[in-house]
């Protein structure tokens, strides 16, 4: 079909018909340029769809690039810090990938789909930077956006729902492994990923089939209270899960106009995806440097007093001020009240106690709490049926 | 911890007692948990987890209902359905409640202060309830003792004309009390069922996933985190007395447990009159404990469902089908079952409150199955002065299921199992005195320095060493953990260690 550049505002994504149709509230918002609902019926209620049963978010404005072609693993390796030949056929790999300066541009998944042939899926546009990255290697880039409809199906019933909407065996994948199903006479692939921190699965389809895929699900989740979930209740789940987000945790390095306001692998806790003992990979050089002299900032999760949320919150040692905050969440199963902060070194070691500056509003008079918090060393919601293998019923 | 049953909870339990079924047995619904508590005790960690359920339905008579939608503009559609006018006042009205829960809150997690005490701690904490008090004004003080002394039925008068709208929302003016709509203090109780939250959403209620027996479950493994021992099968028969201190307690067993500190939390009668011998006591408070108003009114049957069931008028996709349903239509209804009640009888047009959690928590029934849970109202303790005989039992059932057929053509059809418990059950399985759900009236004679009686409101014993735990004490029931939370204060206090006990949180 042929666009011009007065079509529309916003796209829509091959689910629209479904998701249009129970988002009740109509609270939509834009992902990329998709329309997709911040609520469909209750924040809270979702939210704990996700955590209590199944709940399902329509990811399909997801970045997603296909790399393909005979130098496709020693590009992803070149590319993102973590060590892709490690990464097995069938499985998914989270990672980042940084420019020159061993900042961090994005964070997303590697699936290994089979020989030379990888989805990368990226909160940013990566196009252009893949490309740059490419000189020298003999592979493909596609942009497959698009050309690929994705479902995230989470919660602790989510394997017995897709259970029984025929994906047979699927309680014995284990977590960051992929599956394929036939599905209509098409290829359903299934990795045990997400980004709610509990049990859940993605599913990825051709977009024809997308509203078969959406219908056929919730027909056999019903039993399993199954219900579509909007990006505000994954906001709560993913900051109760201890998960960065990308523009909001951090800025990708190559949007940033300001001088140093990007972060490091390692300012940002990612040292686990670091491999330094990989010769060549972009950033090397900075990050082999940052280890040796020091790194500016400490990324720490804090366990704030009371029940604010501590948002936008500046983080005090004493009088001076030692940080701020970038996430902030009343997390409702855990019962916490979190915060994610970047501190200045070398305050942010675990166990020290600092002050959130927090500000909030009743009834048009403001009041300023200067709670105290701690710096936890792991997410507050982290339960054993997340990893547990075979995956549990509910 | 010392469990007379085989298994812990008592009237916070989930059981199994149908095949893949767990009930929520005696309390069903939880938003009252002082979520500071939850938090120190580290309860989510332990494996509790509270799932918010929204809204509600009355059905009327005549084949309509009231849906009370948890979403407030559509609530207002609805409601001006019934009553446009209704539909503007319920916004004054929720701002009032909201001023007396504001009113309470910051007091659910403090003792209450002795008002004939000089002691500097009682002066100060009593200064800064009048502080609270005064600070709402005249008019509101003159508001406040309305609501603290009014009946529930004479408050929703003052802002609703709508039979179905006033009767829908003076449900918990009178759960779990042997008072009716129009008896006064009911306006209270209304209160103390919107003084709650759910993460902060005041006036919400939740589902413990896996039924309330995770709220128990969750403290009992929090407790032995720190040490604690559980010892069930262990009937109490008497707390040691020797020079007028404690010194341990002695099970019916025969076994006897040494101990310089004992803490009750069986209600006031029990403790006193029962598990305590009238010698080591004073006479005044033997007395009082013989007087204490604590009066069952209540039953529950538990069901087993084998699907969901129809509701007259209702799509069962509706959002209404997940909170809680109602089936009395007008504050006179609902005051001739009080009637009931007072002739010695079960009410033979039931209020219930029913829920089917299953439909949120897949813990709680086979998929595709249901679990129904349904408090009646009202249930006398005794069945014209005599005993409950199991045939009074299988009449109380069938009043109860049958109210429910009457709006669900294929409910009976769908009945796998049922539990009846009467308050002979309550009190014979639970050990509530007269299966009262609070251990003793929440009526403004028993409340904050009167519970369970004046001069024994600050969780300590007439005895050295011996206190009080449970509901009978401020500031009352409903799975709170606030009275248990204040007396281990007074208990820290007494023995000179550290506070660790939190202070609520702060609304505003």
């Amino acid at each position: 079909m042929n666009s011009t550049s007065d079509d529309t505002m916003l796209l829509t994504t091959p689910f629209h018909s479904r998701v249009s149709r129970a988002c009740e509230l109509n609270a939509w918002g834009s992902w990329k340029g998709y329309t997709t609902p911040k609520a469909y019926t209750d924040v809270e209620l979702e939210y704990f769809a996700i955590r209590s049963t199944t709940g399902v978010f329509d990811l399909t404005p997801m970045n997603k690039y296909r790399i393909t072609g005979p130098d496709a693993g020693p590009f992803l390796n070149r590319l993102v810090t973590r060590n892709v030949d490690k990464l097995g056929i069938g499985r998914v790999g989270y990672t980042v990938w940084c420019d020159d300066a061993g900042q961090v541009m994005d964070d997303g998944t590697i699936f290994h789909l089979g020989e030379n042939d990888y989805r990368l899926c990226a909160y940013a546009r990566a196009t252009d930077w893949l490309f740059w990255s490419a000189l020298g290697f003999d592979v493909n880039i596609e942009d497959e956006t698009a050309a690929v409809a994705a479902l995230a199906v989470q919660g602790p019933t989510s394997c017995a729902a897709l259970t029984a909407m025929g994906l047979e065996g699927l309680a014995d994948l284990k977590p960051f492994g992929l599956a394929e199903y036939d599905f209509e006479g098409e290829t359903l692939m299934v990795s045990r990923t997400g980004f709610t921190g509990d049990l859940g699965y993605e599913l990825w389809i051709t977009p024809r089939l997308a509203e078969t895929l959406w219908d056929r699900l919730f027909e056999a989740g019903a039993p399993y209270l199954i219900k579509p979930f909007g990006s505000d209740a994954l906001e709560i789940a993913r900051i109760e899960a201890g998960f960065l987000q990308a523009g909001v945790d951090f800025v990708p390095a190559e949007e940033a106009v300001r001088n140093g306001r990007t972060r490091s692998p390692f300012e940002l806790g990612l040292d686990w995806l670091v491999d330094l003992d990989k010769p060549l990979f972009n950033g090397r050089q900075a990050l082999l440097r940052e280890r040796e002299q020091g790194s500016r900032y400490r990324f720490v999760l804090l366990d704030v007093d009371g029940n604010k949320p501590a948002h936008n919150s500046f983080i005090m040692k004493g009088r001076r001020k030692v940080g701020t905050v970038t996430s902030a969440a009343w997390c409702p199963t855990a019962k916490s009240n979190v915060a994610f902060a970047q501190v200045e070194l070398p305050h942010g070691a675990v166990g020290e106690e600092l002050v959130a500056e927090i500000y909030y509003q009743r009834e048009l008079h403001w009041t300023r709490v200067l709670a105290p918090c701690r710096v936890i060393e792991a997410p507050v919601f982290n339960p054993p049926r997340r990893r547990a293998t075979p995956a549990l019923p509910f | 911890m010392l469990e007379r049953n085989p298994y812990i909870g008592g009237a916070t339990v989930s059981r199994e007692l149908h095949s893949g079924w767990t009930y929520s047995n005696c309390s069903y619904v939880c938003s009252l948990l002082r979520p500071e508590i939850a938090r120190d005790l580290e309860l989510p960690r332990h494996g509790l987890q509270v799932v918010p359920y929204g809204g509600g339905v009355t059905f009327k008579q005549d084949g309509d209902h009231f849906g009370n939608y948890y979403d407030h503009e559509r609530q207002y559609r609805e409601m001006a359905r019934h009553s446009v006018r209704d539909a503007n006042a319920y916004e004054r009205y929720t701002a009032d409640v909201m001023k007396q829960t504001r009113l309470i809150r910051p007091f659910l997690l403090r003792r209450p202060p002795d008002p004939t005490s000089l002691k500097w701690r009682d002066l100060r904490d009593l200064a800064e309830f009048a502080g609270a008090f005064t600070a709402m004004g005249e008019e509101g003080l003159a508001d406040t003792l309305k609501f603290w002394t009014k009946s529930v039925g004479d408050y929703l008068c003052e802002y609703f004309e709508s039979d179905v709208i006033k009767a829908h929302l003076a449900g918990s003016g009178i759960i779990g009390t042997a008072l009716g709509v129009f008896s006064p203090g009911t306006a209270y109780v209304l209160l103390h069922h919107y003084m709650g939250d759910v993460d902060g959403n005041v006036g919400s209620w939740g589902f413990a996933r896996g039924g309330m027996g995770a709220v128990a479950g969750a403290l009992a493994r929090s407790f032995q985190s720190f040490g604690g021992e559980i010892i069930c099968d262990a009937d109490v028969d008497q707390i040691i007395v020797n020079n007028g201190r404690t010194r341990g307690v002695a099970l019916k067993n025969g076994t006897e447990y040494r101990a310089d500190i004992v803490v009750s939390n069986l209600d006031p009668k029990r403790t006193f009159l029962d598990v305590m011998d009238a010698a080591d006591l004073p006479a005044d408070v033997v007395h009082r404990a013989e007087n204490f108003k604590i009066r069952g009114s209540s039953g529950k049957l538990n069901i087993a469902l084998d699907g969901l069931p129809t509701f007259t008028g209702l799509d069962k996709r509706s959002p209404l089908m997940l909170g809680d349903m109602h089936f009395s239509d007008s504050l006179e209804r609902l005051e001739r079952a009080y009637d009931d009640w007072k002739d010695g009888t079960w009410s033979q047009d039931p209020y219930l409150d029913m829920l089917i959690p299953s439909q949120a928590d897949p813990t709680m029934a086979p998929p595709g199955k249901h679990m129904m849970t349904v408090f009646v109202q009202y249930a006398p303790p005794r069945i014209r002065g005599r005993e409950w005989t199991d045939e009074d039992k299988a009449g109380f059932e069938k009043s109860v299921l049958d109210q429910i057929a009457r709006y669900s053509p294929d409910f009976k059809d769908l009945i796998l199992h049922c539990e009846t418990r009467t308050p002979r059950e309550l009190e014979a399985e639970v050990g509530l005195t007269e299966g009262n759900i609070f251990q003793g009236e929440l009526t403004f004679d028993q409340l904050l320095f009167n519970r369970p009686f004046p001069g024994y409101a600050q969780y300590r014993g007439p005895v050295k060493g011996m206190y009080l735990c449970g509901s009978g004490t401020h500031p009352g029931g409903g799975v709170m953990a606030a009275p248990g939370a204040n007396a281990a204060r007074e208990i820290l206090r007494d023995l000179r260690l550290p506070d660790i006990v939190p202070g609520g949180y702060a609304d505003d």
